[in-house]
């Protein structure tokens, strides 16, 4: 916790967390409901079992990790209250908290961390699985010691311990079970600040005060309701309205935002994304011509111009995106711009491939398949069709629905497309998956594009084994500006979801997974 | 009586005929769009890799050949069991049920509203045809009949919830308040208001331009012009010479529009976000939940068959001359 604060101070320093700096200044007050959205509804909310971005949202309220982040990406403490790391970055050491108990009353032991780690999310979870394969040895000498070793250093690992990665999951409950038809699945227990309490579904989860729980004082909240309201702008009536008092991740449309960044008694945030960072971009199938030349690539970089995206489709929220690693993960390198807008820079390289304008002013041919994610996305292939159709690009955009959509990127049935991913704080993580040619396979979010550069693959996989933090950081300057060069996507903008809330509640955002944090802080004054 | 045994067992038959093709017809439809439960949910983890698609697969069963999960799934309707929704991890017929009495109680308060209202203003255009009174409901009703519901239900929701602050925008009843009794029902009467008059507001157009016109046409009538002359009262002469004769249409419509407020109330759920069986069916739509999507199907063509066999009575009871026949 002091660390926490210690972090915020230097916040409220910087003049950037408006939200938070009446916050900190107060005792926290028990009591109060907080009525939100949780959209889509999730079909569980069990970590491992479903990862869609709804279940981040609940779940990290009932389960939790070994370790937070703070928003510059520092681990903290949570259910290990201290963690070591050997010099030769092989062995980790983390001394779990003490008296920490299951919501059924078990004790939360070292042997749930292993069953977790080394049973549960090696089982479950695609993302997870890949990174823990790395453990070689995870033992619990002592209820309150864990041990993991490697067989080499793999530095990033320390990122891993998030409830968005690795939540701690019961053993009691599930060893020796079908994790998958376990019927605790639909009545989950965590060590959290919030029990689960009832689900109706269509409606909502009700996720009651955790009066067991091991932080001191915490959860200052009574309980928490996730409402399920389906239409975008039924949500934007139900903050304005003050049925709901938050709004995370993507249940409001970027256009409604400046909006309620007007209203007096609303706090727009959009920080506490640091973890996820998430990176969109104009998907492309290399292996279609003429997109398999680079000068093509760099012709559509300079034909957009990805101001404007930032301004008038996204209004103002997140970032122009410069290359493959957004600003705010670990090895970002700083001196890399992004490409400019610059259509005749465009229209001269079209014209060295040969690609000539025919009768209609048309020098190529695109197909763009929509992403199906909510408006914004349909106004931003529409800039794109303009844009693209200035320089001599005939797009034709093609719609599709969401399961459409992963089935098509996933079997490489496209020609364009959008897309973001999350980052997970470093690229060993969250970006060297969609650019290393081990990982072109039939599946979303692999390299779909099908990019291979033996140069790129060398950099990363040295990079991610690399133990200094210092040598990793030139290797990842150096992939940086060799995917810039050779635009594998064109990166459009590091997206922002805001998270907007009644001025009575504080202590919303505190760490680098802001809203999908566990809430046991947050409290509400009069 | 044995005449009416006869037809409704004939019908029953037939019924449950038409409602197996449904489903298969269904089965083989849902599978032609692209994309399976496994490469959704692959799409919303925002990672995946091939084991856990695979796992999806086997998990959901679709490993096996089609004509194989078609007989599974047959197989299991006709001992009335309407599958495991393995996405959600629950029997598809507790996930029918908890939505169900949302659905078939919004329903039936728009259809209620509808007809009752419709056939109301109708016979009231009718009776005063000509005057101020027919001009305002002529239209209105032509208002409600062009203007699309969503809008409608948006434009409700501005004035009644969030200018007046009168009643409630979304769900089904206050959350948390932990009501019971009476309160309990008001609490819900008051969350069903805006919703029930969203969905019906379109076929009270269409019952009230039906009547009128219908009423307009019989009024002409011999047997009306007689009545008149053998001096039945004018109330009289209105309630069960005129709207009587003209009601059969409307019982044609209501039939229509009792089987299609079932499915077409997912635009009124999600704006209001009702909880009811539409909404189900479209999520599972796009999250291609096959098993949700066809219990669903399985329940609103057994709604629609049932209800117009309904209508086909009621024909007889509005109108005796006419007979049910097999």
């Amino acid at each position: 916790m002091a660390r926490f604060r210690g972090f915020a101070v230097v916040l409220v320093a910087v003049g950037c967390a408006l939200g938070a700096t009446a916050a900190t200044a107060q005792t926290p007050k028990r009591g109060g409901t907080l009525n939100t959205i949780v959209q889509p509804e999730p079909p569980l909310i069990v970590p491992g079992l479903n990862n869609q971005g709804p279940t981040w949202i609940v779940s990290p309220k009932i389960y939790q990790g070994l370790l937070r982040y703070s928003s510059d990406l520092k681990p903290m403490p949570n259910l290990a209250k201290s963690w070591t790391i050997s010099p030769d970055g092989k062995t980790y050491t983390f001394k779990l908290q003490e008296n920490v108990k299951w919501h059924d009353g078990a004790p939360f032991t070292a042997d749930d961390v292993v069953f977790s780690i080394m049973k549960w999310h090696i089982e479950l979870s695609p993302r997870s699985r890949q990174i823990f394969l790395n453990i070689t040895k995870m033992t619990a000498p002592d209820p309150l010691t864990v041990v993991i070793e490697l067989e080499k250093p793999f530095e990033p690992l320390i990122m891993m311990f998030d409830e968005t990665s690795a939540a701690m999951i019961p053993k009691h409950i599930y060893d020796g079970t079908d994790f998958k038809t376990n019927p605790a699945n639909q009545h989950p227990i965590g060590t959290g600040p919030f029990k689960f309490d009832q689900w109706v579904r269509g409606s909502y989860i009700h996720l009651v005060r955790n009066d067991a729980y091991w932080k001191p004082g915490q959860p200052y909240l009574d309980d928490i309701y996730y409402r399920v309201i389906p239409d975008s702008a039924s949500r934007a009536l139900a903050l304005e309205t003050g049925q709901v008092q938050l709004t995370q991740a993507g249940d409001l449309e970027p256009f409604d935002v400046p909006r309620f960044a007007a209203m007096p008694n609303l706090t727009v945030e959009t920080k506490g994304w640091e973890m996820y960072s998430p990176l969109s971009w104009l998907d492309l199938n290399l292996r279609d011509k003429p997109l398999d030349d680079k000068r093509f690539r760099q012709a559509l970089m300079y034909a957009l111009d990805r101001n404007f995206i930032h301004d008038k489709i996204f209004f103002g929220l997140g970032k122009v995106a410069a290359g493959p690693i957004a600003d705010a993960t670990r090895f970002h390198d700083a001196s890399i711009k992004p490409y400019p807008y610059d259509p005749k820079k465009a229209l001269a390289l079209l014209d060295e491939m040969g690609l000539k304008p025919d009768g209609q002013d048309v020098r190529s041919n695109l197909k763009m398949l929509v992403l199906p994610y909510g408006e914004v996305w349909t106004r931003l292939a529409e800039y794109c069709k303009q844009a693209l159709g200035q320089v001599g690009i005939a797009v034709t955009l093609e719609s599709t629905d969401a399961g459409a959509w992963s089935s098509r990127i996933g079997n490489w049935d496209y020609q364009t497309s959008f897309n973001f991913l999350y980052q997970y704080g470093d690229p060993s993580l969250g970006v060297a998956r969609t650019y290393v040619s081990n990982n072109i396979k039939k599946i979303t979010f692999t390299n779909t594009m099908g990019y291979k550069n033996p140069e790129v693959d060398a950099l990363f996989d040295k990079a991610a084994y690399e133990p200094v933090a210092a040598e990793r950081q030139k290797l990842f300057s150096q992939v940086q500006k060799l995917l810039y060069e050779d635009v594998p996507v064109v990166w459009l903008m590091q997206l922002e979801f805001p998270t907007i809330y009644d001025k009575r509640l504080h202590d919303v955002i505190i760490s680098g997974t802001g809203p999908n944090d566990d809430f046991g802080a947050v409290y509400f004054t009069e | 009586m044995a005449k009416l045994a006869r037809f409704l067992t004939g019908r029953l038959i037939k019924a449950a005929i038409t409602v197996l093709a449904v489903l298969v017809m269904n089965f083989v439809l849902i599978r032609l769009a692209p994309g399976d439960p496994a490469s959704v949910m692959a799409g919303e983890a925002g990672a995946a890799d091939p084991k856990f698609v695979a796992q999806l697969r086997e998990q959901f069963g679709l490993d096996r050949p089609l004509h194989e999960q078609l007989w599974i799934y047959m197989r299991g309707i006709l001992q009335l069991d309407l599958g495991y929704s393995a996405r959600q991890q629950r029997p598809v017929s507790a996930l029918i049920a908890e939505r169900l009495p949302g659905t078939l109680l919004l329903t039936g308060a728009a259809f209620v509203i509808a007809l009752g209202c419709g056939v109301a203003l109708g016979a009231l255009a009718a009776t005063r045809v000509g005057t101020w009174a027919d001009s305002a409901i002529t239209a209105l009703a032509l208002l409600a009949y062009a203007t699309p519901i969503f809008w409608v239900g948006l434009m409700l929701v501005l004035l009644f919830s969030v200018e007046l602050n009168w009643l409630p925008s979304l769900g089904m009843e206050t959350v948390g308040a932990k009501l019971s009794g009476l309160a309990h029902l008001c609490d819900i009467g008051a969350h069903l208001v805006l919703p029930a008059i969203t969905l019906g507001l379109f076929f009270m157009a269409i019952y009230a331009r039906l009547t009128r016109a219908e009423m307009l046409e019989v009024a002409d009538q011999d047997f009306v012009k007689t009545a008149r002359a053998k001096g039945v009262r004018e109330g009289r002469i209105v309630r069960v010479h005129v709207l009587r004769n003209a009601l059969l249409p409307v019982v044609t419509f209501a039939g229509i529009q009792a089987g299609q407020l079932i499915g077409g109330s997912i635009l009124v759920e999600t704006v209001f976000a009702w909880p009811g069986i539409g909404r189900l069916a479209f999520e599972a739509l796009l999250q291609r939940e096959y098993n949700t999507l066809l219990g669903v199907f399985a329940v609103t063509a057994v709604m629609v068959v049932l209800l117009n066999l309904l209508t086909d009575l009621m024909y007889a009871v509005v109108d005796p001359r006419i007979e049910v026949a097999a």
